[in-house]
């Protein structure tokens, strides 16, 4: 089990406009992106910003999170920030992009909490510690569990690239 | 047991005999499409070779397509300079399907591809644009993808770890009454299934009224596909697909359609009869948040924009001018269109389209995605409120988060351009 804090509620439909906004899709390098994560959210993009909020922190949010454009920029800017995302579910593109990044996502059907709960997150299932309510973790994909295992896409397929170099 | 289309599709690419939902499988890319996020792409591809030895080798150059379409004309130096990059790029690797800012060929990747015949019936097509699903209306299996994945197949040739999906059959059936066509349709099916109705999930398109309706239908319903969280819509190939590649995107070679069999199994069956739809419209800020155009006549508009990947064919640009011509748009509200290609706006310049727009006081902007995702050409003010015929209508979407976006067809935006407010263009007929 990893303690977290809850920094950020949202609820259902989160898209990723509101996560990583269109406008500063120009910015493309995983090294820039987190300054633009939720920037229409002005006061929680200033702390993220500050270093007020910190890295393994939790964003929790409703169903279908991540919904709409299939950008990125959305995935890495929240990696930037080692935050975790806790929701009941994830739109697909959303949930591929973080698996390959790396980014930190756990599928709680029911999950509920208020900002500055504190969460205790295990492989099978979060507790909230603050409200004692409890709630199943969805395992990720099993298609990309490996993946996971090989810590994101860019590694997984340069060990495929290897792999089909040794055999020629 | 028999198979669906995209499981067929999923078969051939996996060179399985047959492949079940749930089935893990690495399918063979057929077309590899990216737009301006390509910048990204080729950062995360030459990422993979990093300390490899290996040089950064396309799997095949002739498979990719780049289309530059959501920034165009650049609207920034660091945009101008992502593309500086990507043209180097596409120049140092030889690929041939790169369109660049132009009016005879440029336009919106997901009209670019099909009126150039880059799709086929049974191909295996991803792009790195959550509405690839748009080109599904070929009969193709097509679905969006993040930019490090695409880095993945422009590597390995293949998509790694595909789950094979399960598939909503949408049986459509009845004759769509005047004003009314495929945007109210799939504004109608997202606002039934919901925003993640059909996530993980295939919607394939039947029904009498899907064979006869044109590809440039199909390609609105497909596009929206995703918005019910679909991981693709799939009209399968008919005669209308052989007509379109040939006649439209000249394809001269024999097209192979592929179709499901007869006892394919079906997660389940979604009925829709559109002979008593209404015009409807997505209301803020979620795209299922659909209501029958009588339940918000009257809102008014601030800024009226048709165009787009979903409607800004030439089909959709006819009828707004056929309603438009002779007329005024509202003083209030402003209008602008964007047609998805150059092959289009010249197509509507020479059908009069364009005259009969400008004259009634439109904006005719260049081919391209405009102001659809909030990066440039018709930003919005504190408060305002837009009527598009585009596919989202996200907070912030078109870059003002104080604003609201309302989706509809080209019908009732031209209708309620000249009212100024939200208006049923049934009525607008008989004004």
């Amino acid at each position: 089990m990893s303690a977290t804090t809850v920094v950020l509620v949202l609820g259902d439909d989160v898209s990723t406009d509101v996560i990583y906004p269109g406008r500063y899709m120009a910015t493309v390098l995983p090294s820039e992106t987190p300054q633009y994560a939720f920037a229409d959210l002005g006061a929680f993009n200033a702390k993220l910003k500050e270093g007020a909020v910190p890295a393994g922190s939790a964003v929790v949010a409703g169903k279908n999170f991540g919904c709409g454009s299939s950008r990125e920029q959305a995935v890495s800017a929240l990696k930037g920030h080692e935050l975790v995302v806790v929701a009941e579910s994830f739109a697909r593109i959303f949930l591929q992009n973080a698996i390959n990044l790396g980014l930190r996502l756990v599928e709680a059907p029911g999950v509920t909490a208020a900002e500055g709960d504190e969460l205790a997150i295990g492989p099978a299932e979060v507790v909230n510690v603050t409200s004692g309510r409890r709630c199943a973790v969805r395992p990720l994909p099993a298609a990309r569990q490996a993946i996971i295992e090989a810590g994101g896409l860019i590694a997984y397929t340069r060990r495929r690239l290897l792999a089909l170099a040794g055999t020629r | 047991m028999g198979m669906t289309v995209v499981q067929k599709i999923l078969a051939r690419a996996a060179r399985k005999p047959a492949v079940a939902v749930g089935d893990v499988v690495e399918p063979a890319v057929d077309l590899a499409m990216s737009h301006e996020n390509a910048a990204l792409v080729i950062n995360q591809f030459q990422a993979i070779y990093e300390g490899t030895g290996l040089e950064p080798t396309l799997w095949d150059a002739s498979r990719i397509a780049i289309v530059f379409d959501h920034r165009v004309p650049a609207e920034s130096p660091k945009t101008a300079t992502n593309q500086k990059k990507i043209r180097a790029f596409v120049g140092a690797k030889d690929i041939a399907k790169f369109h660049d800012i132009r009016g005879d060929c440029g336009g919106i990747c997901h009209q670019i591809l099909p009126e150039n015949g880059y799709v086929r019936p049974g191909q295996v097509v991803v792009g790195t644009d959550s509405h690839t699903t748009s080109h599904g209306a070929l009969g193709a299996f097509a679905f969006g993808i993040g930019a490090t994945e695409m880095a993945s197949v422009w590597a390995l040739g293949y998509a790694v770890n595909v789950e094979v999906p399960a598939t909503i059959k949408v049986n459509v059936t009845g004759v769509m009454p005047p004003m009314v066509g495929p945007k109210d349709l799939i504004l109608h099916l997202v606002g039934t299934l919901g925003a993640a109705g059909a996530t993980f999930r295939v919607l394939e398109f039947h029904g009498e009224t899907i064979r006869q309706m044109s590809t440039s239908g199909r390609l609105t319903l497909c596009n929206m596909a995703v918005e019910a969280g679909a991981t693709s819509g799939i009209v399968p190939a008919d005669a209308e697909t052989l007509r379109y590649l040939k006649d439209e995107a000249g394809v001269l070679e024999a097209v192979h359609p592929v179709v499901p069999d007869p006892d394919a199994a079906y997660e389940r069956v979604v009925d829709v009869d559109v002979s008593a739809l209404a015009p409807q419209i997505a209301c803020p800020h979620t795209v299922d948040n659909v209501r029958p155009v009588g339940e918000v006549v009257g809102q008014h508009v601030d800024q009226i924009v048709i165009g787009s990947c979903t409607n800004g064919r030439l089909d959709d640009l006819a009828v707004a001018a056929r309603i438009l011509k002779g007329k005024k748009v509202a003083a209030r509200t402003r209008m602008l269109v964007f047609p998805a290609s150059g092959r289009i706006y010249q197509e509507a310049l020479a059908a009069g389209y364009v005259a009969d727009l400008m004259q009634a006081g439109a904006v005719v902007m260049n081919a391209g995605c405009g102001p659809c995702l909030g990066v440039h050409e018709g930003a919005l003010g504190d408060g305002e409120v837009a009527l598009s015929t585009t596919n989202r209508n996200f907070k912030g979407r078109m870059g003002n988060p104080t604003s609201d976006v309302y989706l509809c067809s080209p019908a009732v935006a031209a209708a309620s351009a000249l009212a100024g407010v939200i208006t049923d263009p049934r009525q607008e007929g008989e004004r």
